[in-house]
C-alpha cells in the first residue's frame, strides 16, 4: 500500500474520530484536490484499512474531487488544469497568475451516532 | 421473557453500520485539513531556527541524484567560515550521515524505518538532537523521492530540488509538485552528460518550464564544475 496515503489515512482517521467524539462513525467526507498529489482512491482504500480495530470501522468513505482551476491575467481567462499538470496558461503558456482550488485534501464531513456507546447491546429487560 | 444475557459488554465488537440500533445520526461539517498537524509543527520548526538565527535548506530529488555529493562540498566550501549542521533522512543505515561527517559540524541521521519523506515532527526530534549552538545553516537531507516530500513542510527557508544528467530530461513534466515548490533546482552530474546522451538545454527549458519561480545551477557536485554560483547563492541565503 502506498505510504504516502497511508500517513494521511491516519490523519484522516484522527480527525474523524475526533470530530464524532466517542461515537460510532457511520460516514466520512474527504475533499481531494486533483493537484493535492493525493490518489483519492488509494487514500480511500488506505482509510478503510486503518480504521479497522476502531470506531470507524466499516464506515463508507466518500470522496469528493476537486478540481483545479487557474487564471491567467495576461489572457484574462480562468481554466481547468488537470491533475498534475503543469501550472500554466493554455492559451498562452505563461505561468498562472493565480490558481484557484485543487490542493484540497480535508474531511469535510462525518456522520456519527448520536448515542454514546452504540456499541454496547441494549440491556437486557 | 426473561432474558439473561451473559456475554461481556467489553467483548462486543462493533457490527457493520447499518443493522445495529441506529436512532440518530449527528452529522459535522467541517474542513479539517490532513496536513494540518504536520504544517503546524513546520511553523513550530520554523519559529524556533528563526529565534537561533539559523536558515535551513531541504534538499529533495530522486534516489541517487547526488544529495548527499552536493551537500559534501558544500559543506567542504563553507568549512571555517560558516557553521553549519546536517539532518539527513533515510529509511535504513546511516551511510549517508557518515559521509557528511566533517570536523565542527554535527550531523544526525533520522531513520524513518518505512516512511518516504521526512516531516516536520521527525525534523522536530532531529533539532532536539543537534547540537545547534552558533549554527548559521542547517542542511535537510530528505529520503530520496520525487513525489512524497512535496507534500511535507518542514519548517525549511528554501527547498532545493536536484535532478542529475542520469535521470530523463522529462522529469520535471513528469513530477510536477516537487518542481512547483522549488526555490532553487539543481542539475547535478554536468559531467556525464555528454557520455549518457544526456540533453542539457532540454532539461533545463523543462525545468524552466515547470519550476518558473526557481533559480537553477547546472553542477557536478563530485567535479566542482558551477558549483562557484550554486555556493554564491547559498551564502547569500543567510
Amino acid at each position: 500500500m502506498p505510504v504516502h496515503e497511508l500517513i494521511l489515512a491516519e490523519s484522516a482517521l484522527k480527525l474523524a474520530l475526533s470530530a464524532a467524539g466517542a461515537a460510532r462513525v457511520f460516514r466520512i467526507g474527504l475533499r481531494v484536490g486533483t493537484l493535492s498529489g493525493v490518489d483519492p482512491e488509494a487514500l480511500q482504500f488506505a482509510l478503510t484499512c486503518v480504521a479497522q480495530r476502531t470506531l470507524a470501522e466499516g464506515a463508507v468513505i466518500d470522496i469528493e474531487t476537486v478540481a483545479a482551476r487557474g487564471h491567467c491575467a495576461a489572457c484574462r481567462e480562468e481554466f481547468a488544469l488537470e491533475r498534475d499538470a503543469l501550472l500554466e496558461c493554455p492559451a498562452c503558456g505563461r505561468p498562472v497568475t493565480e490558481l484557484r482550488g485543487g490542493r484540497e485534501l480535508e474531511v469535510s464531513r462525518v456522520e456519527f451516532s448520536a448515542c454514546h456507546d452504540d456499541t454496547k447491546l441494549p440491556a437486557a429487560e | 421473557m426473561t432474558i439473561v444475557d451473559v456475554r461481556d459488554p467489553a467483548d462486543v465488537l462493533p457490527g457493520p453500520p447499518g443493522d445495529s440500533v441506529r436512532n440518530e445520526t449527528r452529522v459535522v461539517e467541517l474542513h479539517a485539513r490532513l496536513l494540518d498537524a504536520n504544517d503546524r509543527q513546520a511553523a513550530l520548526n520554523r519559529a524556533r531556527l528563526a529565534r537561533l538565527g539559523i536558515r535551513a535548506l531541504n534538499f529533495v530529488s530522486a534516489p541517487g541524484a547526488g544529495k548527499t555529493t552536493l551537500l559534501g562540498c558544500t559543506l567542504d566550501a563553507l568549512a571555517g567560515a560558516v557553521r553549519c549542521a546536517v539532518l539527513v533522512g533515510d529509511l535504513e543505515t546511516d551511510y549517508d550521515a557518515r559521509r557528511l561527517r566533517r570536523a565542527g559540524v554535527p550531523v544526525v541521521q533520522i531513520t524513518t524505518g518505512g516512511t518516504c519523506h521526512l516531516d516536520a515532527t521527525m525534523v522536530a526530534r532531529g533539532l532536539d538532537a543537534l547540537p545547534l549552538d552558533g549554527v548559521r545553516l542547517l542542511f535537510i537531507e530528505n529520503v530520496g523521492n520525487l513525489v512524497c516530500p512535496a507534500s511535507f513542510d518542514l519548517g525549511e527557508n528554501r527547498r532545493v530540488t536536484l535532478l542529475s544528467c542520469a535521470e530523463g530530461e522529462d522529469k520535471p513534466l513528469k513530477y510536477p509538485p516537487l518542481f512547483t515548490s522549488a526555490h532553487a533546482v539543481v542539475l547535478n552530474k554536468i559531467d556525464v552528460a555528454v557520455a549518457l546522451g544526456f540533453d542539457r538545454s532540454a532539461a533545463v527549458a523543462n525545468i524552466r518550464r515547470a519550476a518558473p519561480q526557481a533559480e537553477v545551477f547546472e553542477v557536478s557536485a563530485r567535479t566542482g564544475e558551477g558549483c562557484e554560483a550554486w555556493l554564491h547563492y547559498v551564502r547569500a541565503i543567510l
